[in-house]
């Protein structure tokens, strides 16, 4: 017999007197946007859910059938309920919500064709959805005076229109405290109290959040470009290893900007400021555009003095190649910041046991080490989304809010769920945002804190507790012998520091095992074995005593995991190999030497190096060595797979053609196999056989074939355009060089195409390149289609989790089984900044403004209640 | 004639001391609450005696409190607001009784709180008030001196905190859930409901915000019983009422009459008729935010369903005359700049739509009105409707307007055609 449970779970409404089937714990607004029918509103946000504010969303609500009058209702303030009756398309609801269009529009400025926002204004659209035209106020329009915000986001005041998202988010969802409303009446402000760049690491959202021109993205004013002519694609953040997914836009061969790609595991709705302003080093003067090749010297390495010359793409491959062939002993380095597919045919060019992974010594240790840990479990890494459902957190270690942002916010919004707790059991639905937050009065989920320095969420912790990393690692293995007296002993140091540490533990221990979903957060921050292995141990002893403890390790780069599952030898034996004379030429992919070990020793291997072959996108100490310098394209230029530290294989896709010998690492690889022999002449190799290939030899990473539809999918036959069907100018951008309008190039690679025509409606997630409705231009758009309205998003074909705890770690890690290296390391562990500690994004020029200021004004950690408003 | 809420008012002299109020009667009814009635019985006197709230609205005082849930399982921490930031136009009541009789709403704050076995309260008062402020400190001060407040109050397991607040002073704290964010330290918007008060308040905690006059009246109730206060009207609302009137009458003020006393006893009789060479045009019977009634209407009893039958709301019942020498758009001009000035800005309609309605009544008073005027003014005063607004403001603000539009219309016309406004 079929189960009925999941029609019995569906509420029957009925709107203009059809019925239709909604699920019962949302509102009215979020049920009819899910149907599909065009409702304005503007307070409402699916991440920050309803205050009734704008009145925009009215519908007519009947009490029965026999009710003809019915009374006007905002559909986000109105549970669904079994039977109920409302109207969308009542003329007095109708009227009503253009009214408030004609209230909004009184104050908002007529400079749409001037406005940054305009074609992807949520305020617009509608405008235009409930047919408002002619304003009637005869009397002048109010005025603001604007602020300096800093150089992410621009402020345009007047255009406001006073829906509160934008403090609602800046406060209650990201925790900062410089951004707030002011004055009231028809006088209300939103802005900070004085000029000043805002101190929210996330306060680019306000960019998205802003349904009109108010904050607008500062970046992209500076090479402005209307949304419909963007070229754009779905991407992957490499700006850290949490892989939020991004679109990533372009017009003439310069990426314009960055805008959030939703995905319920992973970043939802929100970005970071790194992630959403880092893209400009893909513009970047060092941008290395041609290949290039010092005059070939007999003795190898770079003559001083001599002028490097372009060479051209063939000659570069022509010449490797001859280099390779006589080569005494080729290595190859790849990289964390590569892709898999760079990374992996490196690999294959120089053979296995002539890859070594890049990694700095340490960094290798503990990945080998953090793979290890996840593979064998028992915890399971948690998406992101299972952090913002933790009931409790503990963060071991990890200044998340610099290394993994959006980490730190799912660990903000996790907290918020013991309001969410209370609300339910005083039957408020999750969805009333100020209900929730009133009921809960500020409450919190418990969230401890150890790391060395302090951390911009130490706001919102039960505890903070500060040690040097031995200290942390001493804390850890003690709360996981309060959970399960079988867990190994770190003794207590022997100077006496740390007495605090035992009651702590008990605490933080009785939390952690009252929790229903507790998460463990560490990472590779204190660059500190015994840390992990603290970690491991807490969340071994949860789960033997009960709860399904889950285990996230922060790491440093976009690919840093993948690279850890690649494998791959250290970079001292890579230094070693070339000192000893067993080889005398490198293949550096996309890897700067001198960040991951000290100059004296990367020197010594590039003296002792008789060809160094670079490939990398931007100038850099590394490249200044090499004899043969590459172009690699940018993630905004190729396509390839990245593995988030959560083991998440992602799939990013080229949004516009490189100029010059510009070409994707795994490329520059394969075309040298090719000269080579190692490929038969004449084939051709695409991304999906690289990635399969990959999955073949790699069968832990066989899945990240699947981390994206191929090349060969199609929405009813089309490929996925890159461009808007609204893009202008297709026939003029060239005429200037040619009047023939130039055939749209191919590309073989995904199933995206370089072009305006195509599948027009929503693409798998994976694959969209804009969010785009008819009527819905601004990034409201992703609301419109029905799978993800809401946080009930089916993230279908997005990214792939490749690893799931088998559950055969033989116990605990023992504190003795781990090399005392970190053990005797009490050296200052290192301090990380959002913006400065990374390496691409700091070529942007936003975000070494950022970096520049945080030195002159040490940021503030938000304290005080944030989540209370 | 008994006067429950203000017998001990002694107009020009100092209220009376704690030892004073106690010699007149007072503390009786808390020592007969606290000795031999359970919070039960005390929220089941006050339901019988059919009180309703004095702050504008009328809801049933006895059921505001029956929501709050009581016994094992209900939170334990709740919370007794008085709400006593009065700044309605033309409404003076709250004060008048705070300055005369601070003892009385102290006690009442008491009963109130062990009805609802709040340990916490709170008076919230309008930052003008100062007078009141400092009458008020000093029986609060007294109170606990003698056991009435603090911890085991007259030897019960009873305790109870009450503080004085004294608020920064906006219109919108009088609506209870802008107070309770006020309370908090946050903007002064009010809160969606439900969730009530009653159940998630200040803090998230059950909380009952009564209006002074109300307060005021527990003590009474509770000493004399519901049949005794329900003697004292003349309509089916039992109970005393302050009224007042204020405007070109021969004696303005405030007095304390049986609820359901007729308009035009408070006018003629009470405030001495118009002064000499003042014709009475009409009459905003609440404060502000009530519809304009007319001379004809002057033989309406002030209770909650008689005023309301008439077209407009008893309100605070402290009423504001208009004359003939007066010119009623200028009139309802001035009333709409207050309301546009004191929306909080958090919805739409409010916001923008009392600031319109403001700058288009200035506009029509200074002689640059347009005939569609009058239909967008109307326009506005149906959208902004009840249900249509966040809070009550809106809706309250556009009723003088709305019946003004109805009753004067000429005038408006006056305006518009004559280019001026014909009384200046």
């Amino acid at each position: 017999m079929f189960s009925v449970l999941s029609v019995k779970d569906m509420v029957t409404i009925y709107i203009d007197s059809k019925p239709y089937e909604v699920k019962p714990d949302q509102n009215l607004l979020q049920a009819c946007l899910t149907l599909g029918f065009d409702l304005p509103y503007f307070c409402w946000h699916p991440a920050m859910h309803s205050v009734g504010a704008c009145r925009q969303c009215a519908v007519k609500l009947f009490k029965d059938e026999k009710d003809t009058r019915g009374r006007i209702v905002m559909s986000c303030m109105t549970p669904v309920a079994e039977g109920m009756r409302l109207s969308v398309d009542d003329a007095e609801a109708r009227s009503f919500r253009a009214s408030v269009i004609e209230w909004l529009m009184l104050n908002h400025p007529h400079d749409c064709p001037v406005c940054d926002e305009g074609g992807e204004c949520h305020l617009q659209d509608m405008t235009v959805m409930t047919g408002h035209v002619y304003r009637r106020k005869r009397f002048p329009k109010r005025t603001h005076r604007n602020q300096y915000l800093g150089p992410f986001v621009n402020h345009e005041m007047n255009r406001c229109i006073q829906c509160y998202r934008c403090v609602r988010f800046y406060r209650g969802i990201a925790g900062g405290r410089d951004l707030n409303v002011f004055s009231c009446h028809d006088n209300v402000y939103f802005g900070r109290h004085e000029d000043g760049a805002l101190e929210s690491e996330f306060s680019g959202n306000l960019v998205e959040v802003c349904p009109t021109g108010v904050f607008t993205d500062k970046t992209l004013k500076r090479h402005y470009t209307r949304k419909w002519d963007l070229q754009t694609a779905p991407s992957v953040c490499v700006h850290c290893g949490v892989g939020c997914n991004t679109i990533a836009g372009e017009r003439y061969g310069s990426l314009r900007r960055i805008l959030n790609r939703h995905h319920r595991d992973v970043n939802s709705y929100f970005l970071c400021d790194r992630g959403r302003f880092g893209y400009e080093f893909v513009n970047s003067e060092k941008r290395i555009r041609s290949a290039t090749c010092l005059p070939f010297s007999a003795s190898g390495g770079k003559p001083h003095g001599e002028e490097s010359r372009k060479i051209g793409k063939q000659a570069a491959v022509d010449q490797i190649t001859k280099i390779l062939a006589s080569a005494k002993g080729v290595i190859g380095i790849g990289s964390p910041r590569a892709s898999l597919e760079t990374n992996f045919l490196l690999r294959k060019l120089v053979g296995p046991e002539n890859f070594f992974a890049g990694l700095s010594d340490t960094e290798h240790r503990l990945v080998a080490r953090i793979v290890a840990i996840l593979r064998e479990g028992p915890a399971r890494t948690p998406s992101l989304q299972d952090i913002r459902a933790a009931d409790a957190v503990l963060v071991l270690g990890e200044d998340a809010p610099n290394t993994a942002p959006l980490l730190a916010l799912a660990i903000r919004q996790s907290v918020r769920n013991k309001q969410f707790e209370i609300a339910a059991k005083m039957r408020l639905p999750a969805w009333d945002d100020n209900a929730v937050r009133n009921s809960g009065a500020g409450a919190r989920s418990p969230l401890f804190v150890a790391t060395p320095y302090a951390t911009r969420i130490d706001d919102i912790a039960l505890r903070a507790f500060r040690a040097d990393p031995v200290g942390i690692a001493r804390l850890g293995f003690a709360i996981a012998r309060e959970i399960e007296p079988s867990a190994p002993e770190l003794p207590l140091a022997a100077d006496g520091t740390g007495q605090d540490i035992p009651a702590l533990a008990r605490e933080i221990a009785a939390f952690l095992k009252a929790a229903k979903h507790p998460v463990i957060v560490s990472g590779t921050g204190c660059l500190n074995e015994q840390v992990l292995a603290a970690a491991a141990n807490i969340s071994r002893a949860l789960c033997l005593a009960g709860p399904s403890a889950q285990l996230s390790f922060v790491l440093p780069e976009c690919n840093t995991l993948g690279s850890g599952l690649l494998g791959g030898r250290t970079l001292d034996e890579a230094f070693t190999r070339m000192q000893d004379g067993l080889a005398d030429t490198v293949i550096i992919a996309e890897n700067d030497l001198y960040r991951r070990a000290g100059r004296r020793e990367v020197d010594a291997f590039f003296r002792k190096a008789r060809h160094v072959i670079v490939l990398d996108h931007l100038r850099n100490p590394t490249v200044e060595r090499a004899e043969i310098v590459l172009p690699a394209a940018t993630f905004a230029e190729s396509s390839g797979t990245l593995v988030s530290s959560e083991a998440r294989a992602q799939r990013f896709f080229q949004v516009f053609l490189a100029e010059g010998d510009v070409q994707a690492g795994w490329e520059w690889f394969d075309d040298l196999q090719r000269s080579m022999g190692k490929q038969p002449p004449g084939s051709e190799t695409r991304l999906d056989d690289v990635t399969a290939l990959l999955g073949r030899e790699f069968p832990l990473l066989a899945p990240a074939s699947s981390a994206a539809p191929p090349a060969s999918f199609r929405v009813a036959g089309q490929k996925i355009p890159r461009q808007s069907h609204r893009f202008s100018g297709r026939t003029a951008m060239t005429a200037g060089a040619d009047v023939h309008e130039p055939k749209p190039a191919d590309d073989a690679d995904t199933a995206l195409a370089y072009s305006m025509e195509g599948h027009e409606g929503a693409p798998p997630p994976a694959l969209t390149p804009r969010y785009w409705s008819p009527g819905w231009n601004s990034v409201q758009a992703l609301g419109k289609s029905p799978q993800e309205t809401g946080e009930e998003t089916n993230s279908g074909e997005s990214g792939v989790r490749l690893i799931e705890p088998t559950g055969s770690a033989p116990g605990y890690i023992g504190p003795e089984t781990i090399g005392s290296e970190d053990w005797e390391a009490t050296v200052a562990p290192p301090r990380y900044r959002i913006f400065g500690s990374e390496e691409l994004s700091m070529q942007a020029p936003a975000i070494a403004e950022m970096a520049r200021r945080a030195e002159d004004i040490p940021r503030q950690a938000t304290g005080g209640n944030a989540s209370h408003e | 004639m008994e006067r429950p809420l203000t017998k001990n008012i002694r107009p020009g002299q100092e209220p009376l001391s704690l030892v004073e109020y106690e010699q007149a009667g007072g503390y009786l009814a808390l020592r007969k609450a606290l000795t031999s009635m359970s919070p039960k019985d005390v929220q089941d006197a006050v339901k019988a005696s059919g009180l309703r709230g004095r702050g504008g609205a009328g809801f049933p005082t006895g059921m505001k409190w029956s929501f709050v849930p009581l016994g094992e399982h209900a939170p334990k921490q709740k919370y007794f607001i008085v709400n006593a930031d009065e700044m309605e136009p033309g409404t003076f009541k709250d004060r008048l009784l705070l300055e005369g009789d601070p003892n009385l709403l102290v006690e009442g704050v008491i009963l109130a709180a062990y009805a609802i076995q709040a340990d916490r309260a709170y008076i919230f008062l309008r930052q003008g008030y100062t007078l009141a402020a400092k009458r008020l400190r000093r029986a609060i001060a007294e109170a606990y001196a003698k056991n009435y407040l603090g911890k085991g109050i007259l030897g019960t397991g009873y305790n109870l905190d009450l503080r004085l607040h004294t608020s920064a002073g906006r219109y919108i704290c009088g609506e209870e859930t802008a107070l309770i964010n006020a309370l908090e330290g946050r903007r002064a918007t009010p809160r969606a409901k439900p969730p009530f008060p009653q159940v998630s308040g200040l803090w998230g905690k059950p909380t009952v915000v009564n209006n002074v006059e109300t307060v005021m009246n527990i003590s009474p109730i509770i000493a004399n019983g519901a049949e005794w206060f329900k003697s004292l009207s003349r309509s089916v609302d039992g109970g005393t009422k302050v009224y007042g009137v204020s405007g070109r009458v021969k004696r303005p003020g405030a007095w304390e009459l049986p609820m359901g006393t007729t308009l035009r006893e408070l006018i003629e009789e009470r405030a001495g008729g118009m002064q000499e060479g003042f014709r009475l045009r009409g009459i905003i019977p609440g404060g502000a935010s009530t519809d304009v009634l007319l001379p004809e209407h002057l033989d309406v009893k002030m209770d909650f369903d008689s005023v309301g039958k008439a077209g407009s709301r008893l309100g605070t019942g402290t009423a504001i005359v208009l004359d003939d020498h007066t010119c009623p758009v200028g009139f309802v001009h001035n009333l709409e700049q207050f309301f546009r000035r004191e929306s909080c800005g958090w919805c739409t309609p409010c916001r923008e739509g009392l600031a319109w309605i403001e700058q288009t009544l200035r506009a029509i008073e200074s002689g640059a009105g347009e005939m569609s005027d009058l239909d967008m003014l109307a326009g506005q005063c149906r959208l902004l409707g009840p249900g249509n607004t966040f809070c009550a403001l809106a809706p309250g603000a556009v009723e003088p307007l709305q019946s003004a539009l109805k009753y004067f219309r000429e005038d408006f016309v006056r305006h518009i055609k004559g280019k001026k406004c014909p009384w200046k």
